[in-house]
């Protein structure tokens, strides 16, 4: 267990995961929702030290991963147009969609910068005023708030030069559609504990009541995670099905009710194409009707664009928990961060990505036995 | 991307209208934008994600979740923001 010895409390993790195996008496299929999570979870070998009945499946919490290819590609139109300066994140700005990344539309003359905030963006426009200023927004609930400000500060700033590409996506709609899913395994969730602390989680007890599915809010250490796992086993073990907050240290019921108002204030709920999954209805956030002078979808006419996604990936699947990144015949060959095919491999936090970082490729899943894939 | 970042609040002043803080990440400090924690106090620790607090924590939550992501090599978005501002 050489990755979990480097973790400080490596000791109390033994001790739980110990608890975990004593609790598991049947094959039990839980899903981590966050992208954060699976990083840490692949890092420290987390899944490793759980019994062979219990599997951890990972999800679609990585919002670079799934922002659509026609977003993306959106995205490079606008950012390719005259006296456009293009901002996000550099996770976003590094994603390859069907025509490159948009950090090389640099060396093609384009004005294309990371910035840290959103804040930024909106500066950026303020010191800019010949220039138009495009922020692509991306995120989940977390980064909702930031966007939203972003955008209420520009319309109270009165910077007619300042607009956001929005595809943002939400979490319990993603929850939905992947226990509605054909050929679905997923039985109880690990709640994402910084989505929560902005939201809540009242939305997420109906989702527990319709589909009798345990959910545990559970942030990103490893001693958390064990803990969501032994409550999320001990509930399905006795068929309960609860919402369960051991995180409560950082998240309460309601979130942070200042962040939902400025969110609920901007933008509004649509639905949305999520890459590798499809359309989910009533997944995403758009910007209100009330602000639609910062819309860039308003702003820049690009033509209705269709991307053609590899035959090979199949991270469609993995964001849904049906398969895991060693089971793709691509995984480690054709697809690796260098040359992604799909959402999953596409930022470190997509569990193929993950999974790549930490030699998974390499080796099979569980056992030590090598497999190192012949090119 | 979720990942908020556990910083301590050096200094709170008003930018725009907007309640902003001067927050310490390690010793790399950085501009925050304070509106959705508006009871916090100079002093206290929060979570920031792209800049913004979400959360109030103590401050062994604070060294402890900094550690962690210390060790995850989560930092990259105060660092990438750092090489930022100086390149």
């Amino acid at each position: 267990m050489k990755f979990l010895d480097e973790y400080r409390d490596a000791e109390s993790a033994r001790k739980l995961g110990s608890a975990i195996a004593r609790v598991t008496t049947r094959r039990w299929t839980i899903m981590e929702v966050c992208g954060g999570q699976t990083h840490a979870i692949v890092k420290y070998g987390i899944d490793r030290l759980l019994p062979d009945n219990l599997e951890l499946v990972h999800g679609p919490g990585c919002p670079v991963c799934v922002t659509s290819l026609e977003m993306l590609d959106r995205a490079h139109a606008i950012a390719s147009q005259p006296q456009v300066i293009f901002c996000s994140f550099g996770d976003m700005l590094r994603v390859p969609g069907s025509r490159g990344d948009l950090l090389q539309l640099k060396s093609q003359g384009s004005d294309v910068r990371v910035v840290y905030s959103p804040l930024d963006a909106v500066n950026l426009a303020a010191a800019n005023p010949g220039q138009r200023v495009v922020f692509f927004a991306i995120g989940f609930e977390t980064t909702a708030p930031a966007n939203a400000m972003a955008v209420w500060l520009a319309k109270r700033r009165g910077l007619s030069n300042f607009s956001v590409l929005v595809s943002h996506v939400l979490v319990p709609p993603a929850m939905t559609a992947i226990l509605q899913a054909t050929g679905n395994r997923v039985q109880a969730f690990l709640g994402p504990g910084h989505v929560c602390t902005v939201m809540g989680y009242t939305e997420y007890e109906p989702i527990v009541r319709d589909f009798h599915v345990p959910i545990v809010i559970t942030g990103f250490e490893p001693l958390d995670m064990l803990e969501g796992v032994l409550r999320a086993v001990k509930q399905l073990e006795d068929g309960r099905a609860e919402l369960e907050n051991p995180y409560s240290r950082v998240v309460r019921r309601e979130g942070n009710p200042h962040a939902r108002r400025l969110v609920d204030e901007v933008f509004q709920v649509c639905d949305r194409k999520w890459r590798g999954i499809g359309l989910i209805p009533r997944s995403g956030y758009k910007i209100r009707a009330s602000y639609g002078a910062f819309d860039a979808e308003q702003i820049f006419a690009v033509d209705a664009l269709e991307a053609q996604e590899s035959s090979l990936c199949i991270s469609g699947a993995i964001l849904q928990g049906q398969k895991k990144p060693h089971e793709c015949p691509a995984f480690g060959r054709q697809c690796t961060p260098q040359t992604p095919l799909g959402a999953t491999m596409v930022s470190a936090e997509g569990a193929c990505a993950a999974y790549h970082a930490h030699g998974r490729h390499l080796y099979d899943d569980r056992t030590a036995e090598c497999t190192v894939p012949q090119a | 991307m979720c990942l908020g970042i556990p910083g301590k609040v050096e200094e709170t002043y008003r930018e725009h209208g907007l309640l902003m803080g001067k927050v310490s990440f390690g010793g790399v400090c950085k501009r925050v934008c304070l509106e959705h924690v508006p009871q916090v106090k100079e002093g206290e620790y929060v979570v920031v994600h792209v800049g913004f607090a979400l959360s109030i924590i103590d401050e062994a939550e604070a060294s402890r979740v900094f550690e962690l992501l210390e060790a995850m090599n989560q930092l990259g978005e105060i660092e990438e923001a750092a090489r930022e501002v100086s390149g």
